[in-house]
């Protein structure tokens, strides 16, 4: 035996979660295309990872290639 | 047979309950400056990202709202014009709103610093922080000069989106706040002068209320004065252009004739044809911003083209 619902407030909740949920799926969608908006731009997309990263900080390398 | 129910949801928030807690209308007002303010500028924009700023901009004015009305709870309540709003009629609690406008407060200029830079998002945060703290908080029941102060947060959304663009301020963009900051001051004392019961209600020191319609009336028009000169001034920028100066003159004459008319009359001539002029002018301001940001835009497109190349640029 199911419950079914039968209280007005159960389809306004139902509503108000709907328009939730296209909000935030937007907002999914908007951060995926501002990312792939500023890749075709050019920016760099690297992070830190406690490697040396020439591309990122390129005063690093003349000390590298000193230190071979 | 009807349920027994322990808890009334009669009053449960909907999403349109919290969507009108943005106060839609100035947010559209927001997008639109900020949008000209963007687009104005002499840097190009990726159109993602010039949407998305924009968005956040929005989003930023609309928790701007929220948190002022959760502040001013206790006066909308009393005010015939704002008593409707979602928090003094139960539709979302004060607390609700507090939440919901400081999150969106952190969302909005979290991702503006993300899509366009530090600078715009750090002024999109200034804004909210004027709007909500400088002027909700202590100006609007402070000083009958709240609203000339306080306009600056209504001023500010086209430095920020030119701030998307080029990452810094100029004398433009100072000439589009300017704009926006000495039409306040005319434009809401026109309205307080045929709201002025609900403000004395209230207790807001609203021009009207401390100084009397005389005072204001005064006031109007030398403001509308300085406006004059200000707007006839942006023409001669490099955001000026013919279609500008057109629609600032003509504009600017039709607001001068308003404010001049509103100053000759007395009190028992307003009450006579229910402020008629007075809510005639109001509605004459609000073409006006418009009006002039869109001429803005116009030019911008002529520049576009080159067709602009000619056109005097002496401020």
């Amino acid at each position: 035996m199911g419950i079914k619902a039968e209280h007005p407030l159960h389809g306004r909740r139902k509503r108000s979660n709907l328009w939730l949920g296209a909000v935030l799926g937007g907002f999914v969608a908007l951060v995926f295309a501002i990312t792939i908006a500023k890749m075709m731009n050019g920016q760099s997309m690297e992070g830190f990872d406690h490697t040396v990263r020439y591309s990122i900080d390129p005063d690093l390398k003349p000390k590298a290639e000193a230190s071979e | 047979m009807s349920d027994a129910t322990l808890n009334d949801f009669g009053n449960d928030s909907q999403f349109e309950d919290y969507f009108a807690l943005l106060k839609p209308r100035v947010m559209s007002l927001v997008v639109f400056t900020a949008a000209v303010g963007l687009l104005v500028a002499p840097v190009g924009v990726n159109p993602v990202i010039g949407f998305a700023s924009i968005l956040f901009i929005a989003l930023g004015a609309g928790a701007s709202g929220a948190l002022n009305m959760w502040w001013d709870a206790d006066i909308d309540a009393i005010m015939s014009r704002t008593v409707k709003r979602p928090v003094p009629n139960g539709r979302v609690t004060p607390k609700n709103a507090m939440i919901t406008g400081l999150w969106l407060s952190v969302i909005a200029v979290g991702m503006l610093a993300l899509t366009a830079n530090l600078f715009a998002a750090a002024l999109l945060a200034f804004t909210i922080f004027f709007y909500a703290v400088i002027y909700t908080m202590w100006l609007k029941r402070w000083t009958p000069q709240n609203i000339v102060i306080g306009g600056a947060a209504g001023a500010f959304p086209p430095m920020v989106g030119w701030a998307v663009a080029t990452g810094g301020v100029s004398v433009e963009s100072v000439a589009m706040f300017l704009l926006i900051f000495m039409w306040t001051p005319p434009h809401f004392w026109a309205l307080s002068l045929f709201m002025n019961d609900d403000y004395t209600k209230a207790g807001v020191p609203m021009l009207t209320v401390t100084h009397g319609t005389r005072v204001t009336r005064n006031n109007i028009l030398g403001y509308t004065v300085l406006l004059f000169v200000l707007a006839i001034g942006t023409a001669f920028t490099s955001i000026g252009g013919p279609i500008y100066l057109t629609t600032a003159v003509v504009l600017n004459v039709m607001f001068l004739i308003g404010a001049f008319k509103l100053w000759k009359r007395e009190d028992a001539d307003a009450d006579g044809d229910a402020y008629a002029a007075e809510r005639k002018f109001f509605r004459l301001s609000l073409v006006y911003l418009f009006a002039h940001f869109a001429a803005l835009l116009g030019d911008a497109v002529l520049r576009a083209f080159d067709l602009l190349a000619a056109w005097p640029v002496v401020i």
